[in-house]
């Protein structure tokens, strides 16, 4: 017993260490995507108002020509190349109306050679980062064997884990979120600063309400969930801005400012849009999923499987801010910037049942460990 | 932008429509005069999606005061909020804040909901299943102003390419329909079934909750190790019955518990946290069951004749011996109600039926702490520092006087009304009070009588539990979730076809694609279905040359991304090689 329990220690130690060396590298991602955004931005290469306001015309001429071929209906793009192609029939597809026809953004790096270099260095030291991050988590499980999720500390690092996990997830599949990059890395170190911090416990055993295979699926499926949810509440900030920024654009606002130039360099708004919803229509059912396998470990633990707890509430009321958004999405009127405001109130709901019921509500769901 | 959804509904006709069964929101000009003109309105507005929205953000904002308010079901907390905000209480009363999920106004809210959501289920479903009943819709007249189009000439006869195209079709599992010149393809009806199945979904849990509500009924009850316990009323702690299941319905069964199992973490950091509880009974069913081993843990209630006991905690109850000023002696076990972890417990022990020096009755009553393994400590007192017993001690103060039990007033167990009592005091008037072992005993001032304190046992606290509507609420919780899969991950969508011979004698193929959702597959799926047709519908040589049919791929986004088409391209010329 003596024995294992020192084992236990040293792999709580470990673990300790590796989630540091994840701050610490996240910490030079995040550096490394400065640079990036830095770098890319036009003032680097000074550019002068005279190109800014050319380039805002070239980019209005180009917003009236995708009207225009709105009006047409034939914006070309086809799936084919030049040579082989010419058996295949081109299809041709046309924006949808919620499209404003403006291009996606060139990036963070703004099509800049270092810029990009940066981008690059920034990606490979988060990969660095989320191998010691998860190897942390894992050692930590190692240590309480037992799923590593018991106290606010615990959930807090796989929350983080699993973020930048689907993140570079993402990335391996070829989709174009790079611009995700310095947002992540900031709230990962924000995240795991405030667990090692504040909500710091020591390797501990459960208590036996928690000695179920129920841990397992229940807790993390809501941590995937919440993780999913966060990439989606980043997307629909961001899209709020870029959509702001493309109005101003379409109005002929000036937009050169150092606001517009990072705005310039984001996906557009409907790709950021479409971003936040593939995310939250995605993680919905398994949100939903959680709640249910919520219920269903009450029923066995306590008795009844639904009681109005405060966590259960707020992840009803979470539940159902989110089926609000999606609601609202298929909705005239809703669509856009209301949808938008609908599915960052849902996250807040996601975030004040963690943080908040945790630590200033009292409830059966106390294992806050703070 | 809603202009530009409406022209497009309009140009694509009948073919756009009923894509989905979604309702089409429109507000409802000024309703027609009359009481049945204000009611249709009223109806129409209550059904619509915009309504159903605000229902729902309301329902959400309704359920928040009850997650930061004590609630009823929450007593002990209720009271001490009442105690400590005296000017709100009451208003919060009246408003039924203390109750939210039961109050008026939360009903008010989610039965709005449910019979906007049925004004909205009953008519899509019929119109779902007419739409499976009728065919897809014939192809638009402008196929170009699809979302995803298509075109090419080719020497294959208008009848070649559509029995081709229905084939290709009908081999991607869409439903087709052929009229003379097109063919028509629809898929993914699954995707408005989810729909409807999560929708309908609702319901049943609606409907299971309202079962559950009526039929659970909740015992509580306290038992010290060797003792037993019947299933009837009149051996609950407390017990609340449902409109539908009430005392008279409570199943015959009992149980004893033959001793509690505990065990806590002796080293490490985990240092004394609980790793195992578990109540080990003998239990039976009916009046003359044979009894059973059992076992009662946390997550792992037992199941007798449709009842369920749960564990819901555990304590000690020392074992003392009261004798009074006449040398009657009682023996008593008291169950001590644990505050923390390590089971510090404040109790009290009365002895009711004792006698003063005078022959006359005089009630004894103990007020203290037991601790399973003692500390003492100048700001806290005494304490417990683990949760077993590694060194028992008891500390009581004693009083005397009334308890105020015979009055017939019910009075709590765990709390002595001090009211008509008094305090034993040493001689410098300081309380009398005594902090023992096992096997020690108090001698009270005066001649007054003695506490031995014997031994501890441990006890345990079950919920007994009758519930309804589980399955209904499981099984549509499990309907919900596929549903809403089937809604959000399906993508509904429709293909047309037509083969027109042109002027020139050659036949020109147009191809488009509407899908209901904001995906770009479409475009892809409209390619990958025209690679199929080539083999039957080449295309003609001289328009390559010419390059004219074909819109030319002008966008240099197309640059980036023939990876896919390409391969595809020369799979399918290794395929027909």
């Amino acid at each position: 017993m003596n024995i294992a329990a020192a084992v236990n220690e040293n792999f709580a130690n470990n673990s300790n260490y590796l989630i540091r060396s994840a701050m610490f590298v996240y910490a030079l991602a995040f550096l490394a995507h400065l640079a990036e955004w830095v770098f890319g931005g036009r003032s680097k290469i000074a550019v002068q108002s005279a190109a800014l306001i050319e380039e805002a015309q070239a980019k209005e001429a180009e917003a009236e020509a995708a009207k225009q071929k709105a009006a047409r209906q034939v914006t070309v793009k086809t799936a084919a190349g030049s040579t082989v192609t010419l058996e295949r029939p081109a299809v041709v597809t046309r924006a949808s109306a919620s499209d404003r026809g403006i291009a996606d953004g060139p990036g963070a790096a703004g099509g800049d050679e270092k810029g990009d270099r940066y981008g690059r260095i920034a990606v490979s030291f988060t990969v660095l980062a989320w191998l010691l991050h998860a190897s942390g988590v894992a050692f930590r499980a190692a240590s309480v064997q037992r799923a590593p999720w018991g106290n606010m500390y615990e959930f807090s690092t796989t929350f983080g884990a699993v973020a930048v996990g689907t993140y570079l997830l993402l990335l391996a599949l070829k989709k174009d979120v790079r611009w995700i990059g310095l947002f992540l890395t900031t709230t990962v170190l924000l995240d795991l600063g405030l667990a090692l911090s504040v909500l710091y416990t020591s390797s501990e055993q459960l208590v036996p309400a928690l000695h179920s295979y129920w841990l397992w699926i229940h807790v993390s499926c809501a941590i995937i969930s919440g993780a999913i949810f966060y990439l989606a509440a980043v997307g629909t900030m961001l899209f709020l801005f870029r959509d702001h920024y493309e109005v101003a654009v379409t109005a002929g606002k000036a937009t050169d400012g150092r606001w517009g130039d990072i705005m310039r360099r984001l996906p557009s708004a409907a790709s950021l849009d479409k971003f936040a919803y593939r995310m939250n229509a995605l993680v919905f059912p398994l949100w939903t999923f959680t709640i249910i396998a919520g219920a269903i470990w009450a029923q066995a633990a306590w008795g009844r499987y639904w009681g109005w707890d405060p966590k259960e509430t707020w992840a009803f009321i979470t539940w159902v801010a989110y089926a609000c958004y999606l609601h609202a999405r298929a909705t005239a009127g809703w669509k856009g910037r209301k949808a938008a405001y609908l599915a960052l109130v849902a996250f807040g709901c996601f975030l004040f049942n963690y943080y908040g019921v945790n630590i200033f509500v009292s409830g059966k769901h106390s294992y806050a460990g703070v | 932008m809603s202009i530009t959804e409406k022209t497009e509904r309009e140009d694509l006709g009948a073919a756009g429509a009923q894509l989905s069964t979604a309702p089409v929101d429109t507000f409802a000009e000024a309703p027609a005069l009359g009481l049945l003109g204000w009611l249709r309105w009223m109806w129409r507005q209550l059904t619509s999606m915009r309504v159903a929205l605000i229902l729902l953000f309301l329902l959400s904002l309704a359920a928040i005061p009850g997650s930061l308010i004590p609630q009823h079901s929450d007593q002990l907390k209720l009271e001490a909020f009442k105690a400590k905000h005296t000017t709100v209480s009451p208003i919060y009363e009246k408003v039924g804040l203390f109750h939210v999920y039961s109050s008026p106004w939360f009903a008010a809210i989610y039965i709005l909901l449910f019979v906007s959501l049925a004004g909205c289920i009953v008519p899509r479903s019929w119109q779902f299943v007419g739409q499976l009943r009728s065919r897809p819709p014939r192809a638009p007249r402008n196929l170009t102003r699809l979302p995803a189009y298509s075109t090419w000439r080719t020497d294959a006869s208008p009848e070649e390419v559509t029995e081709a195209a229905r084939k290709a079709l009908r081999g991607r599992r869409f439903r087709t329909s052929v009229t003379d010149t097109s063919v028509a393809g629809e898929k993914g009806y699954l995707r408005e079934f989810g729909n409807l199945v999560f929708h309908v979904s609702l319901f049943g849990l609606l409907i299971a909750f309202a079962l559950t509500s009526l039929e659970k009924a909740e015992g509580g009850k306290l038992v010290v190790e060797g003792d037993g316990f019947v299933n009837n009323l009149t051996q609950y702690d407390d017990f609340s019955g449902g409109t539908l299941y009430g005392a008279d319905d409570l199943q015959p069964f009992g149980f004893d518990l033959d001793n509690f199992e505990q065990k806590y973490a002796t080293s490490g950091p985990e240092k004394g946290t609980a790793l195992k509880f578990q109540a080990n009974i003998h239990y039976y069913s009916g009046t003359d069951g044979k009894p059973v081993k059992g076992k009662i843990s946390i997550n792992h209630p037992l199941s007798i004749g449709g009842e369920k006991v749960y564990l819901i905690s555990h304590g000690y109850a020392p074992v003392v011996s009261i004798k009074d000023a006449k040398g009657n002696v009682v023996r008593e076990i008291v169950p001590f109600l644990p505050t923390d972890t390590a089971m510090t417990s404040p109790g009290v022990i009365k002895a009711t039926d004792t006698l003063g020096t005078d022959g006359k009755p005089d009630q004894l009553a103990f007020r203290g702490i037991f601790t399973p393994t003692v500390a003492l400590n100048a700001t806290r007192g005494w304490y417990s520092t683990f949760p077993t017993l590694q060194k028992p001690m008891l500390i009581l103060n004693a009083l005397h006087g009334d308890l105020g039990i015979d009055s017939g007033a019910q009075q709590n167990v765990y709390q002595l009304d001090d009211t008509h009592l008094k305090a034993f005091t040493n001689s410098d008037g300081s309380p009398f009070a005594k902090a023992m072992q096992i096997g020690d005993t108090m001698v009270l001032p005066n001649g007054a009588g003695s506490l031995t304190f014997e031994g501890v046992k441990t006890w345990a606290s079950f919920s007994i539990t009758h519930q309804a509507g589980n399955e209904g609420a499981l099984i549509s919780g499990v309907g919900a979730i596929l549903g809403l899969a089937g809604s959000l991950f399906i993508q509904r969508r429709r293909i047309w076809v037509r083969a027109v011979r042109a002027e020139d004698g050659v036949t020109v193929v147009e191809m488009g694609g509407l899908g209901r959702s904001e995906s770009a597959r479409i475009a892809d799926e409209i390619g990958d279905v025209a690679l199929q047709l080539l083999p039957d519908a080449p295309v003609r040589p001289e328009d390559e040359a010419d390059g004219e049919a074909p819109p030319p791929a002008a966008d240099a986004g197309a640059e980036n991304e023939p990876a896919a088409g390409t391969t595809a391209v020369n799979d399918d010329e290794g395929a027909r090689a």
